[in-house]
């Protein structure tokens, strides 16, 4: 290659040349002397690593926040990446920083600079003007603070970051992050990088990643890295060849029809949420329950899907919306439905030379749908259980009902008995009951650090009776647990 | 008013500041431990190698395939150590051990050119295991008499004849889990040896002398050959007093063996699965009310796990049972202590050190009994509150009791608790799928070190001749702003602007012979000792004005030339106190900090989920050295004993498999601490008026832990909304931590009509009483500064 590799960050050119493929963005950064990013917990929980990548919004770009911690450094080949630093000085601090000072915002300050590049991306936001927004808890507000949600603090209990936040006016339009939306944010570099440790491709095109995954065995793919990065940092992964296929146009459709609705395996599931605003209510309810806005900036539909995790949380939804996946590889393109997807625990039907493209969302979409998670943390948590359902009453008559099920077996799973239980029954509490003991038997539930067998059991059986009570129109109450229900 | 707390009218004492070093947080600028690695040339980086068993002998450990892992440099083991081989002041915590006593114990360590490769050399090396039989849960080491450490009890009056003469008897148990620190800054020591061989440690703790106090140890070298620098820590909590002081040795012990600086810096998984935590305590209780509902005795045996070495097991326990009484007047009391010896981590100090346990047990008896009382709890509480004249268990007279009466007041008032009480009877009588609870709880917590040693500080103050002034002082910095409130104190103290104050980082080569920043008393005793040393300085250039009006340069200058001493080295000790640990009697405390918090909650009836609506606090500050700073303590304290008792859930393996032993919750994605979503909705702090300390810097009080208890009444509302499923007046048991399935579990036993296992009437169970000859808490056991002389 003519071109050497290398990452601009605030503004200067950092070259990548010397430093392992399995090295993090956070690792690099911190190796070029930018020590604001911090390593607080290398799985993307806590932001403390959290810097801002430029990407395109459009003709324009738009300031990410991302977790540097999960990603491989040379992903970012040819991008242009923004820390703390790059925000602003102890001498002339940026809006951000300056209301986060001011406000009591940092106690310890490790966190902070993950904190700063979040609000930052928020402040940025070319829509957040107008859109206004709510975080479901606090009052309508400019600022989403949705987007501090993969920041955690240990020292300030959130409430002067949350006024810092609110207290953000409009950029100045002639700042320079503020200017620099104006442009185009740099296209996906084609990127080979050899080290000792293995090997780096970013392909140009579908065709090329395609065909590395049929000549290379072993090649592991990657899109936003969250999972993987996970993998490389806690249980010492590594793989000899790294072929990543986020920024393929070609796993990025997003199409809607009368007869479906394709979402791209590479889109982010934030990049989702804007793109579908609001058409598929399911997933709406989805997005704000999943993991944070640091990880949705980064993670994309394929990869929750791909990794097969029992506990993603898109798996369900989309099995209750009765998804199809589009998986392609040199030797075309099949559709298979997600409900036969996966096979085993994180095993499914995906070749070794296939690429998830899309997953197709046909239509008309059920009229009564629940997303229930169960975490212990309202928020940012990997779910015990999480049961998505789908009704259509018609006449007071269960006309369709799926359900999928997250949390409670080694795969995620349609309920197929309890909606056969519900189909063609009267809309009653009588049938809701029935039909949750049947849920609540559903699946192989265990006992693990997240919950116990029989709270996810109970969790199966009072989501139907949830969405019975808040959605249906009915009042139905939880049987209390026998002597065998939970341990005190 | 007194000397100590009278304060200069016009000086930045008191002002509501940010952080001082809220600019550099905030760009990144700010530098942790681990942030001068890259400013460091040819670091060596460590690695450990972790046993797998909770309790085996180490039979054989072959370190040669290491060296075989390009990049390896060095494999330190025990026979590397020319000095002591442990890492603690007791002789109980062997650096390189020979018998592994917790899942993920170091055996030993591996040094490397890069971390990667310290990783592959340490997953190289080889260490044959003799499993040994482990202790892991604490009911099961009870059972099994597995304790360590003291049983130290604190007795007054005759329980016996109290619980006789009570219109009311209660019995049962409480267990409370531990908690993670989780300081987003995890663990790291870097060390250099200079041509001189002086070992310079830069290491993120919270307690710089007894890190160098370790590593002369380890090293065999004597203390004046160590200098222990702390720049700023990400976050103590506690966490940082006694634990860092190993890997500070390992980071030592490898830099004088290579000639190269190391690095020691512990990931998140390897911090929690190594470092101490919060002990986890079990209680059981007999307690006896008269008709009118007041405490007339309680009966507790208190055991904490302390995991496998004491640390500060003993002191923590020490607190614990000085604060049982929390704010509650309790005529005859017997409260025994011991201390659970299991195969986990060393359980240690946590923002609170066993007063929030203590607290805990309580609050839950008060939570638990008040129905079967047919009392509101909160109306329980308040008629239990000490009044003037009356004194602790321990025979201390508790001062202003009436201050915490106001702030219970002034909260029902600002809280509009009666009018939302009613709100919330309201709504739930109207929802059948959600409740509401609202519950008020009070907190009353000792200041000082109990052991009385400990409450000394020193302080080092140079004035130089351009009339800039630099402070040094024995404290450290983790976020709680001590730092921000000495640089108030000297401006105030030599009367100059704040910006002619700099604050040098905390090193052992300028103030010795420090105690811990801990106890939450960093502010009272170093600001005791900056503002002696300012005021020495200043007396000397009140000679050197003589009467006239002088600016602050001016008079300077004519000092150094009339060769006036510009510095002073000030001291500071808390007068007052004295503490005999061996009767557990005394008066240990400067004063009191009281608050009190009143909180609304909602518990979604399907899943045990819960949220927080409201929460109104009054906290004493006394007179406040740095409103902003006590603000964040306030609140932060708050958040972080919320995240406590509802959410954070430390599970280790009980089971008979391979993994028994090993802490299953050790990342953050199996660890939640409060996230966004759980910050309360509404959150209303207000400091307590008319608060002057007449004992402490400028009317100041102490801060730092006092308002995590305030979370208890997160506990209470919990317990408030549960019970609002069942039956009125059933009593309601609420484990601790209250996670989502833990109330589930409980709103599902009210909805059942089942009540709590509170025993009514005599005899009840019967508290475990320490057998004969049990060993008192060693009146020298908390000193464990010097205790290798």
């Amino acid at each position: 290659m003519t071109r050497s590799t290398a990452v601009t960050v605030n503004g200067a050119l950092r070259p990548l040349a010397g430093f392992p493929v399995h090295t993090s963005l956070l690792d690099f950064l911190r190796g070029q002397g930018l020590t604001g990013a911090k390593e607080g917990c290398a799985e993307g929980e806590c932001g403390a690593c959290a810097v801002l990548v430029a990407r395109p919004d459009g003709a324009r770009s738009g300031w990410v926040a991302l977790n540097a911690c999960l990603v491989p450094a040379a992903a970012y080949d040819g991008q242009e990446v923004v820390t703390a630093e790059g925000i602003g000085g102890p001498e002339r601090l940026h809006p951000v920083q300056r209301e986060m000072a001011e406000r009591g915002g940092s106690q310890c300050g490790y966190c902070t600079p993950g904190f700063v590049c979040s609000m930052a991306a928020e402040y940025y936001r070319p829509r957040r003007a107008t859109a206004g927004s709510t975080d479901g808890v606090h009052s309508s507000t400019p600022f989403d603070v949705e987007a501090l949600s993969g920041n955690l603090c240990r020292c300030t209990g959130y409430r002067p970051i949350r006024d810092a936040a609110l207290a953000l006016g409009a950029p100045d339009p002639a700042d320079p992050l503020s200017s620099r939306l104006a442009a185009p944010a740099p296209a996906p570099a084609a990127t080979l990088v050899s080290a000792p440790d293995g090997l780096f491709t970013r392909p140009t095109d579908l065709d090329e990643a395609l065909t590395i995954l049929a000549d290379d065995p072993g090649a592991t793919v990657v899109a936003g890295s969250t999972d993987w990065g996970v993998e490389v940092n806690l249980r010492g992964r590594r793989a000899s060849s790294l072929v990543v296929v986020d920024r393929l146009d070609e796993l990025r459709e997003f199409e809607l029809t009368d007869e479906a609705v394709t979402l791209g395996a590479a889109l982010t599931l934030s990049e989702l949420e804007r793109l579908l605003a609001g058409r598929v209510p399911l997933l709406d309810e989805v997005w704000p329950q999943f993991a944070s806005r640091l990880i949705r900036n980064g993670a994309t539909l394929g990869g929750n899907l791909g990794t097969a995790s029992p506990i993603g949380d898109t798996p369900p939804a989309l099995l209750a919306l009765e998804a199809t996946l589009l998986l392609v590889s040199g030797r075309g393109e099949r559709e298979v439905p997600l409900a036969d997807f996966f096979t085993g625990y994180r095993r499914t039907l995906r070749e070794r030379d296939e690429l998830i493209r899309a997953a197709r969302i046909p239509l008309p979409l059920s009229s009564v749908v629940c997303f229930h998670k169960v975490a212990k943390r309202r928020a940012d948590d990997i779910s015990s259980v999480a049961v998505a359902l789908a009704l259509d009453v018609g006449d007071g008559v269960v006309r369709r009902a799926r359900i999928g099920l997250g949390g409670v077996a080694a795969t995620p799973l349609r309920a197929l008995a309890t909606e056969g239980t519900l189909e063609g029954r009267p809309w009653t509490a009588e049938t809701v009951l029935t039909a949750a003991e049947v849920l609540a038997a559903e699946g192989t539930p265990i006992d693990d650090v997240r919950a116990s067998a029989a709270y996810r059991a109970a969790m199966l059986r009072n989501a139907l009776l949830r969405l019975a009570v808040e959605r249906g129109g009915l009042e139905v109450r939880p049987p209390t647990a026998g002597r065998s229900g939970g341990a005190t | 008013m007194s000397r100590l707390s009278e304060r200069p009218e016009d000086g930045p004492a008191g002002r509501a500041l940010p952080h001082e070093s809220a600019a550099l947080h905030v760009t990144g600028a700010a530098l942790y431990t681990d942030d001068l690695i890259g400013r460091t040339p040819h670091v060596l980086h460590a690695h450990p190698v972790q046993s797998p068993h909770a309790h085996a002998r180490v039979t054989d450990l072959r370190i040669a395939p290491a060296y075989d892992v390009p990049g390896v440099v060095r494999v330190l083991t025990a026979a590397d150590v020319p000095g002591v081989n442990d890492a603690g002041v007791k002789g109980d915590e062997a650096l390189f051990p020979t018998e592994v006593m917790y899942a993920g114990h170091a055996v030993c360590w591996v040094l490397g050119e890069s971390l990667e490769s310290a990783r592959l050399g340490a997953a190289a090396v080889e260490v044959d295991y003799e499993p040994l039989p482990a202790v892991v849960g604490l009911r099961e080491a009870i059972a099994a008499g597995s304790l360590q450490g003291g049983q130290p009890t604190v007795e007054r009056g005759d329980v016996g004849a109290g619980l006789e003469r009570s219109a009311h008897v209660f019995s049962g148990e409480t267990e409370m889990a531990g908690q993670e620190h989780f300081y987003l800054e995890t663990q790291c020591s870097l060390v250099h040896v200079d041509e001189a061989g002086q070992v310079f440690v830069q290491s993120s703790t919270q307690h710089p002398t007894e890190t160098q106090v370790i590593v002369a140890q380890v090293l065999g070298v004597p203390r004046h050959a160590v200098t222990v620098q702390c720049l700023r820590m990400g976050g103590g909590f506690g966490g940082k007093e006694m634990q860092p002081h190993g890997y500070a040795a390992v980071a030592a012990l490898g830099a004088t063996l290579t000639g190269r600086p190391v690095r020691v810096r512990l990931t998140r998984a390897q911090d929690m699965t190594m470092t101490g935590k919060r002990h986890g305590f079990h209680a059981q209780w007999r307690v006896g009310f008269d008709a009118d509902g007041r405490l007339q005795a309680l009966d507790a045996t208190l055991t904490s796990d302390g995991g496998w070495s004491l640390d500060l097991s003993e002191p923590v326990l020490a607190r614990a049972l000085c604060h049982v009484d929390n704010a509650y007047w309790i005529p005859h009391v017997r409260v025994h202590g011991r201390i659970a010896h299991t195969h986990k981590t060393s359980q240690t100090a946590f923002r609170g050190f066993g007063g929030p346990q203590g607290m805990l047990v309580i609050e839950d008896v008060l939570g638990r009994c008040a129905p079967l009382l047919g009392f509101d709890p909160a109306e329980l509480r308040r008629r239990n509150f000490y009044t003037e004249g009356q004194s602790t268990p321990y025979g201390q007279p508790v001062r202003h009791p009436g201050r915490l009466r106001a702030a219970w007041d002034q909260v029902g008032v600002t809280a509009e608790v009666d009018r939302r009480r009613a709100e919330v009877a309201e709504f739930n009588a109207t929802h059948t799928h959600t409740k509401r609870g609202l519950a008020m709880t009070p907190v009353k917590f000792g200041i000082s070190f109990n052991f009385t040693a400990f409450n000394q500080a020193g302080a080092l103050v140079h004035v130089y001749a351009d009339g800039s002034v630099l402070v040094s002082h024995g404290g450290t910095e983790m976020g709680q702003g001590l730092h921000t409130k000495m640089l108030q104190v000297a401006a105030s103290a030599l009367g100059v602007p704040l910006e002619r104050v700099r604050l040098a980082p905390t090193r052992t080569d300028k103030v010795p012979n420090t105690s811990a920043t801990a106890a939450s008393s960093g502010a009272d005793l170093n600001g005791g000792a900056v503002k002696d040393a300012c005021e020495q300085i200043l007396t000397r250039l009140e000679e050197v004005r003589a009467g006239r009006h002088l600016t602050w340069e001016d008079t300077v200058r004519e000092a150094y030339l009339s060769r006036v001493q510009l510095w002073a080295a000030g001291f500071y000790r808390t007068e007052g106190i004295e503490w005999d640990s061996t009767a557990m009697r005394g008066h240990p405390f400067k004063y009191f900090a009281y608050g009190v918090a009143a909180c609304e909650v909602e518990v979604d009836g399907f899943t045990g989920a819960h949220r927080t609506r409201r929460v109104d606090i009054v906290h004493d500050v006394g007179d406040s050295l740095s409103p902003l700073v006590d603000l964040g303590q306030i609140e932060g304290g708050f958040v972080q004993g919320a995240g406590w008792l509802t959410l954070e859930d430390l599970r280790w393996d009980e089971s008979n498999g391979s993994s028994r032993g090993r802490l299953l919750s050790a990342s953050a994605s199996t660890y939640k601490l409060p996230a966004w979503s759980e910050m309360p909705e509404e959150l209303h702090v207000a400091t307590l008026e008319r608060a002057h300390e007449d004992g402490a810097i400028y009317g100041s009080k102490a801060v730092g832990e006092p308002p995590l208890m305030l979370a208890l009444s997160v506990r209470e509302a919990l317990r408030d909304a549960v019970a609002a499923f069942g039956p009125e007046r059933a009593s309601v048991d609420l484990p601790s931590p209250a996670t989502p399935e833990a109330v589930y579990w409980a709103v599902d036993r009210a909805r059942r009509g089942e009540g709590g296992h509170v025993v009514v009437g005599a005899p009840g169970i019967q508290p475990e009483q320490p057998a004969p000859g049990h060993p008192p808490l060693r009146p020298r056991s908390e000193q464990h500064v010097g205790a290798d002389a």
